[in-house]
C-alpha cells in the first residue's frame, strides 16, 4: 500500500472562484506557489512526485492553511 | 426524405416565425425514432454553441445518469454581440428547436426542458412563448415546456452559468474539478444544447444521419449559420454546408471579399490573415492555424482598419464582462485592456506595453474558473500576430491611420459605467 501511493504525482489545485488573493499558500508552500501581480496564487501546472515528501509536506500545510479552503491536492495515478 | 439542399434550418423563411401547422408542413411530422441515439452518433453531428463537442457524446453522457429527473436546456442566450444566429432561427423556425429538445428529452429520459433566452430580446421571448403556446394546445404527452429568460451578460450563456441560473437565479460560472462535469439542476443532471444544434437534431429526427452528412465534410458534415458583422453591407445571417470556402461565404453575406483580416470563433476567438481566405469553413481545415468555427462568427476587418484598436475594444468590453468570481480574469482582463490600449493610442511607452501584455497574457492564462480569460487571452495573441506589422509601427511609435479613424468594425455594446473598469 505504501508503496502504491509513493509511485504516483500530484497537483496542488485552486479553486478560483473560492480564493481571496491574500497569498497565505505562497508562504505555506514557496516552493509550489507563487504569486501574480495581484496576489493570486500561481501553481505550477507539472505534476510533483507523490515521493518528493517534503513538497507534499508543505502541499498540505498550504490546503489546511487556506482561509477560503479554496486548495485541494489533486493525485494523479500515472507517475510524474 | 427531403432533398438536400441549402437552406435546412431556415427552410420556409417569411419574415415571421413559422405556426406549427406551417411548420409540420414544411418539414413533416416529428415521429419518435427508436433509434435516435445511434442515429444521432452516426449523423457526427457536433454542437454548434462554440466547443464543437459530439452532440451524442454528451447525450449519451446524460443518458448513462441513473436519476428520476433530469433536463434539456436549449441554450439561446447568444452572450457574443456579433452573433445573431440563434435569434434568426428563433423568429423563424421556433419549432424545429423545440423538436430537437423533444428528440434529445427521449434519448436522456428528460422530463422537462428548459428554453433559456435573454430578456433583452423580447421580441424573441414573445415567439418561442408563443411556440410553446402552440405545442401545448395540442396537449402532446411529453416532457414539460418551459421558458426562461436571464439576464443578458456575456457569460450568462456559459452553460454553467446558465445552469447556475435556473438553479439559483445567479448568471456565474462554476468551478468544475473534472471535465466533463455533469451540471446539475438541484440533484437532476442537465444536458445543455445551443438552439441551432437542437435544430439540427430536429431535422436529423425526422431525415436521419445519411440525409444530414448529405452536406458538409467528413469532419464536419452538416450545415451551420454563421453571423456575418464588420465590413459588410448589413449584418447577415446565413446558413452554409461546412467545407464552404471562406471567400465564398463572405461574397454570399455581401461583405468586403478582400479584407485585412477576419475574428473567427467570437470575441474569444481568434484572427485569422487574410491570406487564408480560400481554407474551407470547417474546423478541421482552420486547426493549423488554430481557428475554430465557434459559434459560426464572423467579424469582416477591412484594410486599412488598425486589428490592434479593434482588439482593444473588445478585449475592454470583455474584462467588464467578467463575472469577477476569480482575480486572475477579474483583475488580469481589465490591465490587459489597458495595456493594449497604450500600445494602440501612441502613449509614451507602447515597448513597456506591449512586453506586460505578452506577460500578462502568460499569466493569466487557464486561472479562471470558466474559459471567459482564455478566450480573451487567444484573441490577443492572434492579433499580435496577425497584425505584427501593425504592432511594429506602433511599436515604433507611429501609429497606423486605422486606430485613429473613428469608425470600428467589430460591435461592442456600449459600457453603462465605464469608470469600473479601473481596479487599481
Ligand atoms: S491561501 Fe487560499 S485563499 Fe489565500 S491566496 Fe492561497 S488559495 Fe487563495
Ligand atoms: S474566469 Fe472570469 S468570467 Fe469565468 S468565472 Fe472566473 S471571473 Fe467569472
Amino acid at each position: 500500500m505504501g508503496m502504491r501511493r509513493r509511485s504516483g504525482g500530484f497537483l496542488l489545485r485552486v479553486n478560483p472562484i473560492l480564493c481571496d488573493g491574500f497569498g497565505h499558500c505562497h508562504e505555506l508552500a514557496p516552493e509550489l506557489v507563487t504569486t501574480d501581480e495581484w496576489g493570486y496564487p500561481i501553481i505550477s501546472p507539472t505534476p510533483v512526485p507523490l515521493a518528493n515528501m517534503s513538497a507534499l509536506e508543505s502541499a498540505r500545510y498550504a490546503v489546511r492553511g487556506c482561509p477560503r479552503q479554496a486548495l485541494r491536492i489533486e493525485r494523479l495515478s500515472e507517475p510524474a | 426524405m427531403t432533398s438536400n439542399t441549402l437552406p435546412r434550418l431556415l427552410r420556409g423563411a417569411q419574415g415571421r416565425p413559422l405556426t406549427l401547422a406551417q411548420h409540420e408542413e414544411t418539414f413533416a411530422f416529428a415521429a419518435r425514432r427508436a433509434s435516435m441515439l445511434e442515429e444521432l452518433d452516426a449523423s457526427g453531428l457536433r454542437g454548434r454553441g462554440g466547443a464543437s463537442f459530439p452532440t451524442a457524446r454528451k447525450a449519451r453522457l446524460l443518458r448513462d445518469q441513473r436519476n428520476h429527473s433530469k433536463f434539456v436546456v436549449v441554450n439561446a442566450m447568444e452572450g457574443e454581440p456579433a452573433s445573431h444566429k440563434d435569434r434568426t432561427l428563433l423568429s423563424t423556425n421556433p419549432h424545429l428547436v423545440l423538436d430537437g429538445a423533444e428528440y434529445l428529452a427521449s434519448i436522456i429520459g428528460a422530463k422537462n426542458i428548459a428554453v433559456c433566452v435573454a430578456r433583452d430580446n423580447p421580441a424573441v421571448v414573445n415567439h418561442v412563448e408563443r411556440a410553446i403556446h402552440e405545442r401545448a394546445r395540442r396537449s402532446l404527452r411529453g416532457p414539460a415546456l418551459e421558458l426562461h429568460t436571464p439576464p443578458w451578460r456575456y457569460v450568462a450563456g456559459e452553460e454553467s452559468a446558465l445552469v447556475h441560473w435556473l438553479d439559483d437565479n445567479k448568471s456565474l460560472p462554476q468551478y468544475r474539478t473534472k471535465r466533463p462535469h455533469i451540471l446539475k439542476i438541484g440533484h437532476s443532471p442537465v444536458l445543455v444544447d445551443n438552439a441551432e444544434t437542437c435544430a439540427h437534431v430536429g431535422l436529423i429526427g425526422r431525415y436521419g444521419a445519411d440525409w444530414f452528412r448529405g452536406l458538409g465534410t467528413d469532419e464536419s458534415p452538416g450545415s451551420a449559420l454563421v453571423s456575418v458583422t464588420g465590413a459588410v453591407r448589413r449584418p447577415t445571417v446565413l446558413e452554409v454546408a461546412l467545407g464552404t470556402p471562406l471567400r465564398k461565404v463572405l461574397e454570399a453575406s455581401g461583405a468586403d471579399t478582400d479584407p485585412q483580416a477576419v475574428l473567427l470563433g467570437g470575441y474569444g476567438g481568434r484572427w485569422l490573415d487574410a491570406a487564408h481566405l480560400d481554407a474551407p469553413y470547417a474546423n478541421e481545415a482552420l486547426a493549423p492555424q488554430g481557428v475554430s468555427i465557434g459559434a459560426g462568427i464572423i467579424v469582416v476587418l477591412p484594410r486599412g482598419a488598425c486589428g490592434i484598436a479593434e482588439s482593444q475594444r473588445m478585449v475592454k468590453w470583455m474584462a467588464n464582462e467578467s463575472a469577477r468570481q476569480c482575480g486572475p480574469c477579474a483583475f488580469g482582463l481589465p490591465a490587459i485592456a489597458e495595456d493594449l490600449y497604450q500600445l494602440a493610442s501612441n502613449s509614451r511607452d507602447p515597448r513597456g506595453a506591449h512586453q506586460r501584455l505578452v506577460e500578462r497574457c502568460a499569466v493569466i492564462e487557464g486561472r479562471g474558473a470558466c474559459a471567459h480569460p482564455d478566450g480573451v487571452v487567444r484573441m490577443v495573441r492572434s492579433a499580435l500576430e496577425v497584425f505584427a506589422g501593425d504592432v511594429a509601427s506602433h511599436l515604433g511609435g507611429v501609429p497606423c491611420a486605422g486606430s485613429s479613424s473613428v469608425q470600428h468594425f467589430a460591435s461592442v455594446p456600449t459600457l453603462e459605467r465605464a469608470e469600473e473598469l479601473v481596479w487599481e
